[in-house]
């Protein structure tokens, strides 16, 4: 190859990669304008003084972190631990741990169900998971509300039938935010098990009954051991939204039973404390990152031995 | 050996799918059900009527709400079907340049993002914009639907181009059509179901979305999702089951014209 042959191709390929990146660029600038770039802004503010009317003051403050973790007396200055925030924390982290538990014992089966129809089946009852998933948000919280209120159909039907002589308060309790976030979130579970679910060698589990092992053994010892980039996948897709959860603790929750999602809302509507709301969005962020990180790091790992 | 062993069998799984997919239509098909009842209550069953449905078509807000999110989701799904697809051709078929993972790192971040977190981060900065601007218009609504509608509208179009065959366009430039003539005449008519497909999925998550819209609206501007979210604190009638039974069925429609569109794109290459 000549020189000036071997700049051509070498200026074709550096236009080739300026015309992608102006291809990209709408899609890239937008982003970075309405939805990555804002963060660093709430970062900015984590470090700024509350304003009196919501907004902040120009001013470097810790106030806002410190608030995340201490309160500090209105009287006498006297500062202690932020227990409410450590239990709407940590009430936050146990039902959107516990939502993912269940979504595993009910999506696991289904899945698997899904996965073993005839290959023709398959898509029509994954179109049945997915309709629900695209059912506004919003209405299947309401659906559920509609369920399990006093007048609803769960206390009308006891009530009929004389189990129950008055109706169970279901509504505003840890029990409703974790049966609707269970009820919204279930499709997200079940998508990516069959995804792995899917590809399963059967021919691995005829194997392990050849050997005597029995239906539980191939459950436990072959089908779930093969099948966990695609648990531990689900089971993230599942726990980051249930844990910044906001509309479902907000309806079926009410006033008593925040998430995390509702406390940063609280700092900015009546509250009045956007460094505090900006401090806890921050922490917020940091925790769904580890929950990447350790997905990140299990699915490779699990990649690897599933290889051998 | 019993008579019937498949391998493929676990006991107890069929039940409990089964009942899966009961408790999840349950809620849904309820809340159509009472849509339809003549009577105040949500409970009991007083005969079949279409009462509630017509309160609703009555209702100011509710058709303005619903206008507004219609409005939002048209032109927010255009701008991002339109990045979406320039991107998607910018990072798929390609040799790995650099930068490229950074750009499916943008673009897939929004999906990654806690929706409060951007909430209340959009909150901080268009309250500022509004106060240097002035303007207080649907614009903010738009942009910011737009960016959280990308990642959607650019998954199915990424995965239309993948399986699209290079041969034609090949052989398009060796008949002498020009990058621009080759991209209009056949590019783009193999790649049109995926566009189409994206932009719907697009419209369905921006018409979806509360909790982004419920921070950055200004007053007035509620869309149809928010004045759901405002009427649900206070006493719900059934006109909010009719409300929510026609926008089930919009939404039904379009995810279903989707599930067609981006079934099996090979086929109809062929």
């Amino acid at each position: 190859m000549t020189l000036s042959a071997q700049d051509a191709t070498e200026q074709r390929q550096k236009k080739h990669v300026r015309d992608r990146w102006m291809l990209s660029a709408p899609a890239l600038l937008l982003i970075l304008a309405a939805s990555v770039g804002p963060l660093l802004i709430v970062l900015v503010y984590s470090f700024l003084a509350p304003g009196n009317y919501g907004d902040v003051k120009w001013e470097f403050s810790t106030e806002g972190w410190f608030n995340v973790l201490f309160t500090r007396d209105i009287f006498d200055d006297t500062v202690s631990l932020a227990d409410a925030h450590f239990s709407i924390f940590w009430r936050s982290v146990k039902l959107a741990f516990a939502t993912t538990v269940f979504c595993l014992i009910f999506g696991f089966p289904t899945a698997y169900f899904i996965a073993t129809r005839a290959p023709h089946n398959r898509s029509l009852w994954l179109f049945l998971i997915t309709i629900p998933f695209w059912t506004n948000m919003l209405i299947r919280t309401f659906a559920i509300q509609e369920v399990i209120r006093s007048e609803g159909i769960i206390n009308t039907l006891l009530l009929k039938i004389g189990i129950i002589s008055a109706p169970i308060q279901m509504m505003f309790t840890d029990f409703a935010i974790m049966l609707g976030m269970t009820y919204v979130f279930l499709p997200l579970m079940v998508l990516p098990l069959y995804a792995s679910l899917e590809k399963l060698d059967f021919r691995l589990i005829e194997a392990g009954y050849d050997l005597y092992a029995s239906r539980f053994g191939v459950l436990w010892r072959i089908i779930i051991p093969l099948v966990k980039p695609g648990i531990i996948a689900g089971s993230i897709l599942v726990f980051v939204p249930a844990l910044s959860s906001y509309v479902v603790p907000r309806v079926l929750g009410g006033g008593k039973n925040l998430m995390v999602g509702n406390l940063i809302e609280l700092q900015f509507g009546q509250g009045r404390n956007w460094p505090l709301g900006a401090a806890l969005s921050v922490t917020l962020v940091i925790i769904v990152l580890f929950a990447m990180l350790y997905y990140v790091r299990n699915a490779s790992k699990s990649g690897g031995s599933a290889h051998g | 050996m019993a008579k019937s062993f498949s391998i493929k069998r676990q006991p107890g799984f069929a039940t409990i799918a089964m009942f899966c997919f009961f408790l999840l239509y349950l809620p849904i098909a309820t809340l159509v059900v009472y849509a339809f009842n003549s009577g105040m209550s949500i409970a009991t069953w007083e005969g079949f009527s279409l009462r509630w449905f017509q309160s609703a078509w009555n209702n100011q807000q509710v058709i303005e709400a619903s206008w507004r999110s219609l409005r939002i989701a048209s032109i927010a799904a255009l701008i991002a079907t339109a990045c979406a697809t320039l991107a998607a051709i910018a990072t798929t078929r390609t040799a790995p340049y650099r930068g490229l993972t950074f750009k499916y790192s943008v673009i897939n971040m929004p999906l990654l993002v806690p929706e409060i977190v951007t909430a209340v981060a959009l909150l901080i900065l268009f309250s500022r914009v509004k106060v240097w601007t002035g303007y207080s218009g649907l614009g903010y609504l738009i942009v910011a639907h737009a960016a959280f509608c990308i990642p959607f509208a650019y998954m199915p179009i990424r995965a239309r181009l993948e399986s699209m065959d290079l041969s034609l366009e090949r052989a398009a430039s060796d008949l002498y059509a020009s990058p621009f003539q080759t991209f209009r005449y056949v590019t783009l008519p193999l790649l049109w179901p995926g566009i189409l497909a994206g932009m719907m999925l697009a419209f369905v998550i921006s018409l979806d979305d509360v909790v982004i819209t419920e921070f950055v609206k200004s007053g007035g501007q509620d869309t149809l999702p928010t004045y759901m979210l405002g009427q649900l604190r206070r006493v719900v009638t059934p006109e909010m089951n009719a409300i929510s039974t026609a926008f089930l069925v919009l939404s039904l429609a379009i995810v279903t014209l989707f599930f067609f569109l981006s079934r099996n794109p090979n086929k109809d290459n062929q």
